[in-house]
Order: C-alpha cells, then structure tokens, then sequence
C-alpha cells in the first residue's frame, strides 16, 4: 500500500526517534491533563456543566442558519461590517481586500487556528503584507517557520534551548541564554513596536454571540486586546461553529473553555468586543470551508460543537507521543483527526487510523462529542470510499473469509500455531512491526479447543 | 445458569490458560458453561481497521453459535464490547438484538450477574493491574479518571479479596497501554513508546504481575517484557481469581 509521504506513523516514528524529548513532550502534556483533571474535580457540577455546553452546541447546530443570521443583523446594527466567505479562498480574499482599502501593509494578529486552517499568513505574506502572530508561542513557531503543533500551546514541541537559538537568530539575544524571563522580555520589546506600528489587527473569535452581535476572544496574553485597541482597523476571523445564541451561554463556556486547556478557573483575558471605537472600523469574516458539508453529515455533526480547548490533545497518548505536527493538519490530536477528513479525505485517510479508539478524547471533552466512535465511523467511511488501497482490502477479505467459517479457521489457525511453535524465524524477523520491539507470544502445545475437547465436551 | 463461553481467537491460541481458568471459575460458582466449538473471532480486527461492511459472515458464525443462551462471557472487554456495539444481522435481528443484551465480560459477570463480593482464591504476589480501555471507558467496569464520578472498579474489588495479594496502582491509572489492535503494527512506534511507559511505572513500583481484563494489552505488554528482560509476568485476571 502506498502511503503519502506525510502519513502519521512515519512521522510520529521520526519524531519517537528522539526520545528523551519525546519523552519530556509527553510528560509536559500529561502535567497540564492532570492539571486539567483537578480543576475540573473542583467543580461538583462538571458533568452537568458539560451536558448543558453539549446541549447548547447541540440546539444551535440545529439552528444554525437562523442564529448566523441573527448574529449578522445584530452585528451590523453595531456597526460592524460583517463579511461571508464560502471557502479558505474567499476568506483571504476578502481580508486581503479590507487591508488593500486602509493601505495596511503590517498587520498584528492574535492567535487563530482559522487563518492557519486558510493559510492567510502565507496569501498576505505573497502580497507583500506583513503579518506578525503576536501569542508568544505562535510567534516563536512564526519565527521558524513552522505551523504550530498545538491549538492552544502552538510552541510545545519546542524546549528552552531551540526558543533560545531561534531568538538569537531572529531577534539577537545572547547566545545559549535560556533564562525564560530574558527571552520572554526579549519577544515582548519586539513585539510592543509591532503593535503601535502595525495599521491593522486581526483576531480569531472563541464565541460570537448571535444574541448581541458582539464577540469574545479569549487569550492569556493580552494580545488581542493590545492589537485592537492599538489598530484603526479590527478584522474578527470566524468558522460557522462559533456562534452561541445568547450572552448567558457564554457563562457555560467560558467555565469549560479554560479548565479544559489549560486547568485555568478562566483564561486571564474574556476580551468581549460589541462595536468598533470611535474612529475605529470593525470586520468579522464569517467562514464555511466545508462547515455546512460536516453539519450535513450525520455521524459526523457533533465535530462542529468543538470550542478549541484541546483537552483530548493533551490526554492522547498517541498525540503526546507524535506531536502536532505528524497530524500534518492546521488542527491536530483527535478532534482534528475528524475534522480533516471533511476538508481533504485522500490527504488525511490517515489521521482516523492514528489512535487506539482508547477513548479518553471523548470523556474530556466539555462539550462531549463522541470523538473516539467518529473515528471508528472516518475508518468505515474511508475504506469503503477506497482510500485504504486494494491490498488492503484484499488482504481483510481473505481474514474474513477465514474467520466466518470455522472450518477453514480451525486448520489454518492450527498451521498459524505449528508455523510459529516450529518456525519462529518465519514470523519473528523484521518484516514483522510487532517482533521489532517486541517478542511473539510463546506458542501453547494445545489451543483451548483441543482442550475443551478432551477435558469438558458435553456435545 | 446457563453460560455460553466466548473465548477470542487469539486467547484460543496463544492463552489456553486463561480460557481454562475462565471456565473453571465460573463451573465452581454454579454455572453450566457450554463453549460453542464453531466460534471464530467476534470480528473486531476488520470493523477497527474500517471494514465493518466485511463483518457480515463474522456476525452470522457467531449468532449461529451463541443463540439461546442465558448469558455469554468473554475474558475480554474490548471483544466483548464489539458483540455489544456492532453485532449485526438481516436475517436474524431478534437474535443478534438478544446477544448483544446478553454478552458479558468476565469480571463484570461477577459482579453484577452472579453478584459474588469475593472469591475464594490465593495469589501471595505483588501485583500490578493494567486497566483496559474498552473494558473502562465502554463497558464502565471502573470509574474514569478524566470524569467527575464516584471512584469503583469491579476489577480492584474482586482482587481486594484475593488472598495475599498486594495491589500497586499506577500513577496514570487508566491510560492506554498502546495495543489497540491492528494499531499496534500499523503504528509500531507509538505503541511500544506507550507500552513501555506502562512498563515503567509497573516496574517502578516492584510488581512481579502485571494483571488485566483483556489478554490482547497484556500480550502486548509481554512482548515489551520479554524483548527487555524485564523479570515481570503478565497473568489475567481470571487466572489470578481461579488461584488455590
């Protein structure tokens, strides 16, 4: 079977091949699930609270129409321009348009999973429009020209040593000086010209409140914040699935949000925007890109409930140990293993096959979509479209046969046990990936068939 | 009581013991258990890699072998749990339907059917158990640690009354020790880093057992074992609770 050359397993192998940073990788994650754990022990009411959020995203995707328009004419009786885009394409489009209009040429921008789902960094960057991530950890994979690994955490595969190294490079600081406090003031200098100088900010939106018009970003930075009310112009980047109907909801979610990132009671800044200032021009884009496709789905709908926390990256043991970036998607870990499908099945056929179905995902998720069984229902959907190769499926069809008639399985399961008992060299050697780190079951004289047999046959 | 004995394809080949072990517990607590001897496999290899569709001649066998009994156990949650979830049939749903409703996994048969509190059993060593996924998280044989719930597991209770036995838990308690079928090849690098952390904190606490619901986590903890010479030994549960 042929396999793209970005497929997981290889790369979460390269990445393994490190393993003491492999190691501190998922150690680190591991630190903030168990952080996550006691902040959400300290809530007698979580289940609950993740039923309600569960049910809120539930009603609204099933109004989702109604409420984006709400949202829309909300909005605009504020005073916001609002913007729709179909796709990634038209999204860059019309954010290349707004900044062509103000003459922008350096744009600071908070940190936003939708822009890198569209790619707009790199569109505008080919404009000659300079666009600065300014979340510390975004600008330090934005420095080496890296996507981020984490949706929340963007620098994690990251140590002291390499920020150390790319900021002496970029930025000049000491060489080796890993004191995070240096480097931290180090970026922040940086950036604090970057915010007066820029002539536009643009910020990712967590929830936008149909209700109101208004939306909320939430960063623990600050950054967001400082580039809006620093900018002439603000442009809101949104997917469909962030709309909430009402400002009380967001009581739920905002509780939810930060305990399952980060273990937070609340991330540091809820920065609640309603209206541009005075002087100021206001845009929220509001993106599909194959949203309306997903929602059209059945089995796979709950997957737009998602708010971004990234509580089932962190507790994948498989996402620990191979890194955001062998998931070779701007929204890695299990939740973005169900969402890239839907953008590009032959690209990410992969990704629903990079988890044990160990379930963990699922029980995190404030918002409880059923993460493991999506995964399970991508593979069905994947093989039966054909990405899975014919020698798969030749392969699963002659396992079949044998296995639904006991006839046929008693003899070869019986050779299976001679071959290995008598030969193990024809099983244990290289070709085999279970035998590489692993040693083969000793093989029994007799199955527990033969025994039954012997011993208890009441036929 | 009548009690089909559903013993998975591998632990048929490669695990006599605990099948024997399984049967044995269950004769000495009153059961009348009849193995099928036509049964395959349930089926899950195929569903898991994506080809659920191919499951159908899987489905029949095992309907064909289990219809009418009163219950049908399996010392083995993840196996036990695809009956549960994807046994399927047109022709025969009634059947398929009352299998389904039927099946349980070995520990929680105990529990909750035969509703013991304990066994009579011995088992003088220091033991460390590998809480399975599918058994936990699907079939609720313990509480979740990701979750806000009243801690149980039915596993650590019957083991409570075993004799001489030590119980060690681990730090991460419930975490996947990266076995997850055809996963355990098809991702070989991630599985062997996620077993041998499994390993490690079994290893740290100085267990000479490393005990489990499911044979398939610990056969892949055995292959970890023995390729590393580590002096532990991978025993299931049903073997530790049939111990004289």
């Amino acid at each position: 079977m042929s396999q793209p050359a970005t497929h997981h397993n290889k790369a979460a192998a390269a990445f393994l091949k490190n393993g003491q940073r492999a190691q501190w990788h998922d150690e680190t994650l591991w630190f903030v699930r168990a952080k996550r754990d006691k902040a959400a022990h300290q809530i007698p009411e979580w289940e609950a609270l993740r039923n309600l959020g569960s049910q809120i995203k539930e009603h609204t995707l099933s109004n989702l129409d109604e409420y984006l328009l709400q949202f829309e004419a909300n909005a605009k009786k504020n005073g916001i321009k609002v913007h729709w885009a179909n796709n990634a394409a038209e999204h860059n489009q019309i954010v290349y348009e707004i900044l062509l209009h103000h003459n922008a040429v350096n744009v600071v921008k908070s940190k936003s999973m939708l822009t890198e789902e569209c790619g707009l960094n790199h569109y505008l960057t080919e404009r000659k429009i300079s666009v600065v991530d300014t979340d510390l950890g975004e600008y330090i994979v934005q420095l080496r020209n890296e996507p981020p690994s984490h949706i929340v955490l963007p620098a994690i595969h990251l140590k002291k040593e390499d920020v150390s190294n790319t900021f002496h490079k970029h930025l000049h600081t000491e060489k080796n000086n890993q004191d995070p406090v240096y480097l931290t003031r180090a970026a922040r200098q940086v950036l604090r010209k970057k915010f007066i100088t820029a002539d536009a900010a643009i910020t990712g939106v967590n929830f936008a409140v149909a209700e109101t018009g208004g939306i909320v970003v939430c960063t623990n930075e600050g950054n967001a914040d400082l580039g809006v009310h620093a900018n002439k112009v603000h442009i809101a980047c949104m997917g469909f699935e962030k709309i909430i109907p009402r400002a009380q909801d967001l009581s739920v979610f905002l509780r939810l949000l930060a305990r399952s990132a980060t273990g937070q009671p609340i991330t540091t800044y809820s920065s609640h925007f309603h209206r541009p200032k005075a002087g100021q021009e206001m845009h929220i884009v509001l993106v599909n890109n194959g949203r309306t496709e997903q929602l059209g789905r059945e089995a796979f709908r709950n997957s737009l409930k998602c708010i971004r926390c990234a509580a089932c990256f962190n507790t994948c043991p498989v996402y620990r140990r191979s890194g955001g970036h062998s998931y070779h998607n701007s929204v890695a870990g299990p939740i973005g293993s169900i969402l890239a499908p839907n953008l590009d099945m032959r690209k990410n056929a992969d990704l629903p096959f990079a988890s044990t179905l160990c379930g963990s995902c699922t029980n995190v998720c404030p918002v409880k979509i059923n993460i493991h069984e999506q995964l399970w229902s991508w593979r069905q959907v994947l093989m039966a479209e054909g990405y899975g190769g014919a020698a798969k499926k030749t392969s699963m069809k002659l396992m079949t046969g044998v296995l639904s008639k006991p006839a046929i399985y008693r003899l070869s399961a019986g050779m299976a046990r001679f071959f290995m008992r008598y030969l193990p060299f024809l099983v244990n050697n290289r070709l085999n990936p279970w035998y590489k780190q692993r040693d083969m079951p000793s093989v029994p004289k007799e199955s527990f068939k033969d025994w039954y047999k012997k011993n208890r046959n009441h036929e | 009581m009548k009690v089909g004995l559903f013993i998975p394809c591998y632990v048929d080949q490669f695990y006599p013991q605990v099948a024997v072990a399984t049967l044995e517990l269950l004769e000495r607590y009153g059961c009348e258990v009849h193995y099928p001897l036509k049964q395959t496999c349930c089926g899950q290899p195929m569903a898991n890699s994506g080809f659920a569709s191919m499951a159908g001649g899987c489905d029949k066998n095992f309907i064909a072998n289990f219809s009418g009994y009163e219950y049908i156990v399996c010392p083995s949650g993840s196996c036990a749990l695809h009956i549960k979830e994807h046994l399927h049939s047109a022709e025969e749903p009634n059947e398929a339907a009352a299998i389904r409703e039927r099946i349980y996994e070995l520990t929680e048969f105990i529990t909750d059917v035969l509703k013991l509190e304990g066994v009579k059993a011995s088992f003088p060593h220091k033991v460390g158990l590998h809480v399975s996924c599918h058994g936990q998280r699907m079939l609720h044989l313990s509480s979740m640690s990701e979750k806000v719930e009243k801690s149980f597991s039915k596993a650590e209770a019957l083991l409570g009354t075993v004799d001489g036995l030590e119980l060690f838990r681990t730090s991460r308690a419930d975490e996947c020790c990266g076995f997850g079928g055809t996963f355990c090849v098809t991702e070989e690098a991630v599985s062997v880093s996620m077993g041998n952390t499994r390993i490690k904190e079994h290893l740290a606490n100085g267990v000479h057992y490393i005990t489990g619901g499911d044979m398939s986590c610990l056969m892949h903890l055995e292959g970890l074992l023995k390729r590393q010479k580590i002096d532990i030994k991978v025993i299931h549960l049903a073997e530790i609770l049939n111990a004289q």
